[in-house]
């Protein structure tokens, strides 16, 4: 199982969980695991063509999922996925 | 040996008509206590060498230089731009030299140094709420320069000549020192100008044998005014397809890399390099040979009244809430 982080703007769609634990292979199933557990996230995370939504960022240990596999990147027991909004950083 | 070859001399970089013109060739320089292993070399090239301190030197020059070749500056303009701090900082020297005026927009959570630097040099601070970070002073001076043709804005972050700085300045100088021989190279996402003019020159000369990494700032948690999905702002020029690998890291662990630079190799640099530095030797312990290329984006003096160089890391204070990047 790999726990996912989820952000401020989507804890009330977790019932304010902050850490939800969900199974799965890869990104994408872990992610649809917690959508089946919080359905109102469903929306939020994916398009409607199943795609990550643009402007959400996963990270795998870390590691943007985007430019590795995306939702195909593999997931092994104990990961932490973190779903950030996509920010530009500082730019300065 | 004639004068002209002692001028030549590394690190002292040459001679110059003036300091606009003494931007870049910075030193790169090994950083033998970082690696983790024996073939695997950690290089810090040093964008804190340039005039002003920072990388945003190159930057500004090629964003003016670019204007002035486009006949977009006339007189009677103001140059206006969206910065936290180090672009400003770049475009108010060079402004100043070059005698344009300046006002630049920033987040007023921003260290002093910066404000004091931007006066020194003559440009006029207009303030953005800090809690909408780099984001929010892009907004306002989108619609300031929108409602007033008397501004010109480079923009930094939709303006190609910001990744051709690096790919005709920055990418070259490390290919130069290194004959060719680039394994990664990390550098920190703000406006992708670093990563994508780097990466694209890299990745020319030298294919998919090289990686290039970015490394980001993690998101504090916002205290207040909650945003939603949809305010995510990807800078225009960002393309991620030149990135092979992302990896973000925290306020806390960049400040803890920014002081191992300093304590451990002697690099005064801003903590975006720290952080930088991180993820620099997170991609050296995965290879088993070959130089790992990082950029220390700017040097540590403006942000000396913060303590992060002398305090405990616990007792820095806005630690989350500060931008240090």
């Amino acid at each position: 199982m790999a726990t996912v982080r989820i952000p401020p703007v989507l804890r009330a769609s977790t019932g304010g969980a902050k850490e939800v634990g969900a199974d799965g292979s890869n990104v994408g199933d872990v992610l649809r695991s917690l959508a089946e557990q919080h359905p109102a996230t469903q929306s939020q995370l994916f398009g409607e063509g199943g795609e990550l939504n643009r402007y959400v960022n996963v990270y795998l240990n870390d590691e943007d999922v985007r430019v590795l596999d995306g939702l195909d990147t593999a997931v092994e027991d104990g990961d932490v996925l973190v779903i950030l909004p996509a920010m530009a950083g500082g730019g300065r | 040996m004639s004068p002209v070859s002692d001028l030549r001399s590394r690190p002292c970089g040459g001679r110059y008509g003036d300091i606009v013109e003494a931007i870049g060739n910075t030193p790169l320089v090994e950083l033998k206590r970082l690696s983790p292993k024996p073939g695997v070399r950690i290089w810090a090239k040093m964008e804190s060498f340039n005039p002003t301190g920072s990388v945003k030197d190159r930057v500004a020059r090629a964003l003016i230089e670019d204007a002035e070749e486009k006949g977009a500056i006339r007189p009677g303009m103001t140059i206006l731009e969206p910065t936290s701090g180090n672009t400003g900082i770049s475009l108010a020297m060079i402004c100043k030299r070059k005698g344009y005026p300046l006002k630049v927009v920033m987040p007023d959570n921003v260290t002093p140094e910066r404000t004091q630097l931007l006066e020194m040099y003559g440009a006029q601070i207009v303030y953005s709420p800090g809690d909408q970070g780099s984001n929010g002073a892009v907004a306002m001076a989108l619609e300031m320069a929108e409602g007033d043709a008397s501004y010109y804005m480079p923009y930094q972050y939709g303006n190609a000549a910001n990744p051709g700085a690096h790919y005709h300045g920055t990418a070259k100088e490390i290919l130069e020192e290194l004959d060719g021989e680039v394994a990664a190279f990390v550098a920190g996402l703000g406006t992708g100008g670093t990563l994508m003019g780097n990466g694209r020159r890299l990745k020319e000369e030298l294919g998919d044998g090289v990686k290039i990494v970015a490394a980001e700032p993690m998101q504090g948690e916002p205290v207040q005014g909650l945003r939603s999905l949809d305010d995510g702002f990807i800078p225009p020029i960002i393309d991620l397809s030149v990135l092979d690998r992302k990896i973000f890291v925290t306020n806390r662990d960049a400040i803890i890399w920014t002081r191992r630079l300093l304590d451990e190799e002697g690099v005064f640099a801003g903590v975006s390099s720290g952080a930088i530095a991180r993820v620099a030797v997170r991609i050296a312990g995965e290879l088993d040979e070959g130089n790992v290329v990082f950029l220390v984006a700017d040097d540590g003096w403006k942000y000396l009244s913060s303590g992060i160089y002398t305090l405990p890391v616990d007792e820095i204070e806005n630690l989350d809430s500060t931008i240090w990047w």
